[in-house]
């Protein structure tokens, strides 16, 4: 539906201007989840069929006119392997800010600019 | 019916997030993301999506929020912050 | 000020790339070729009730193979850094309320059953090994909240997670061997159509998975909970 498929991509939106903006590395890994979260919207919202429902085949739809009253299951797929995936890479980024934090004992971005070379 | 209900929970949504990153205190961030992605599990239902839905609630809405929370007592000073 | 310029321009080209998508945007009313070849191959081939499950395990297999490495990796990352030590300091800790402590036991096996039951009927009902495996490690984060000193069992969680990983790649194998292809889940008989032991071997490839990721989310969890 249309209006879903606006606010996925205002919480895209919201979410790369959380990232560019702040400096506090916690606030910049929830910017990132914010932002896949709209992502996944968008590409849900992309695959509805209108009047469809849900892909299982059992009750009133089966058989050969299935493919008229579902809708795609083929995004529903892929956006299952992002959610997982957008899970276990905010764990990483967290463990990575934890271990920067205990280097320094600062969270601000603008504290960690020396390069070793 | 539904149009009134998406809508109401699209302004929610992006109020939340919206104040997900201008608030100053962190925890008030992490629930607030925590918000958006409840009100996403709904919206995956309202598209016909029921597995999406289940996995959101359950790995978005849920251990996302509380991976968060260990983060930021982790990294905690006692005098406080940011920006 | 050329930072703030910089990251406004960003946003503008962002948002007018997006808005093109959505300015010219129907919802359609027929389903794509491929997703229309999908739905009505599958019943008669793999005889899943759960197209999604289907589409995750078997068509689109390869990309859940993927996931579940890259969630491997990022355990595996998390617990690099975030080394568990032994506690420095005691600090005296409140003890849980009484509400925690006795309704832990009458909630604790049902949240597991219910996790098992879900990722073992994934192919009949929505629902699957990544939800599954997301409500046990609920259920252990519950224990891990009610008494903060309780340490999980780290050799079991290994063994289980390694030993499920394997499984499931031998579960592939099998299917190269004696079936159509690698993760073809032909090589187990397909039952009756609706009921529990049917289609072929996604029931058992996805209790692997349930597995697995229900142990490394725990793994994940302690660690970032530390001590």
């Amino acid at each position: 539906m249309i209006s879903i498929l606006v606010i996925g991509s205002l919480l895209i939106v919201v979410g790369f201007w959380g990232l560019l903006t702040r400096k506090n590395l916690i606030k910049m890994v929830l910017s990132i989840a914010i932002a896949e979260t709209g992502l996944q919207l968008v590409m849900i919202s992309i695959g509805y069929i209108k009047h469809g429902t849900a892909p299982i085949i059992s009750g009133p739809v089966t058989g050969a006119d299935a493919a008229s009253m579902v809708v795609d299951p083929v995004p529903q797929a892929l956006v299952l392997t992002a959610i997982v995936i957008g899970v276990a890479v905010n764990a990483l980024l967290l463990s990575y800010v934890v271990s920067l934090y205990r280097k320094k004992k600062s969270l601000d971005i603008s504290d960690f600019k020396e390069l070793k070379w | 019916m539904f149009q009134i209900a998406i809508f109401i929970m699209g302004v929610s949504m992006i109020a939340g997030a919206v104040l997900a990153i201008v608030s100053r205190s962190l925890i008030v961030s992490v629930v607030a993301v925590g918000v958006v992605s409840l009100f996403a599990s709904v919206l995956y239902l309202f598209l016909s999506a029921p597995d999406v839905a289940m996995t959101e609630a359950a790995i978005g809405a849920g251990l996302s929020t509380v991976i968060f929370l260990y983060a930021v007592k982790k990294t905690r000073n006692r005098d406080m912050e940011n920006d | 000020m050329i930072k703030k310029a910089v990251s406004f321009v960003v946003i503008a080209i962002f948002s007018l790339m997006l808005f093109a998508v959505i300015k010219e945007w129907e919802t359609a009313s027929r389903l794509k070729p491929l997703a229309r070849e999908y739905v009505t191959r599958e019943p008669a081939e793999l005889g899943a009730s759960n197209l999604v499950t289907a589409i995750v395990v078997t068509y689109r297999g390869l990309d859940t193979l993927g996931e579940v490495t890259v969630l491997f990796l990022a355990a595996a990352g998390v617990g690099l850094f975030l080394k568990l030590r032994d506690r420095e300091k005691k600090t005296p800790r409140r003890n849980s309320s009484e509400i925690l402590k006795t309704g832990i036991t009458f909630v604790l096996p049902a949240i597991i059953m219910f996790g098992v039951y879900i990722f073992l009927n994934g192919h009949l009902t929505p629902g699957g090994g990544f939800q599954g495996g997301a409500v046990i490690a609920s259920g252990v984060l519950l224990l891990l909240l009610t008494f903060p000193d309780y340490r999980p069992k780290y050799g079991a969680i290994h063994t289980i997670e390694s030993l499920s990983g394997t499984f499931y790649v031998l579960a592939g194998i099998a299917g190269l061997v004696l079936a159509g292809g690698f993760l073809d889940n032909r090589f187990l008989p397909a039952g009756n159509f609706g009921q529990i032991l049917s289609a072929g071997a996604i029931p058992l490839i996805y209790t692997f998975i349930g597995l697995k990721v229900g142990t490394e989310l725990t793994g994940i969890l302690s660690n970032m909970k530390g001590e």
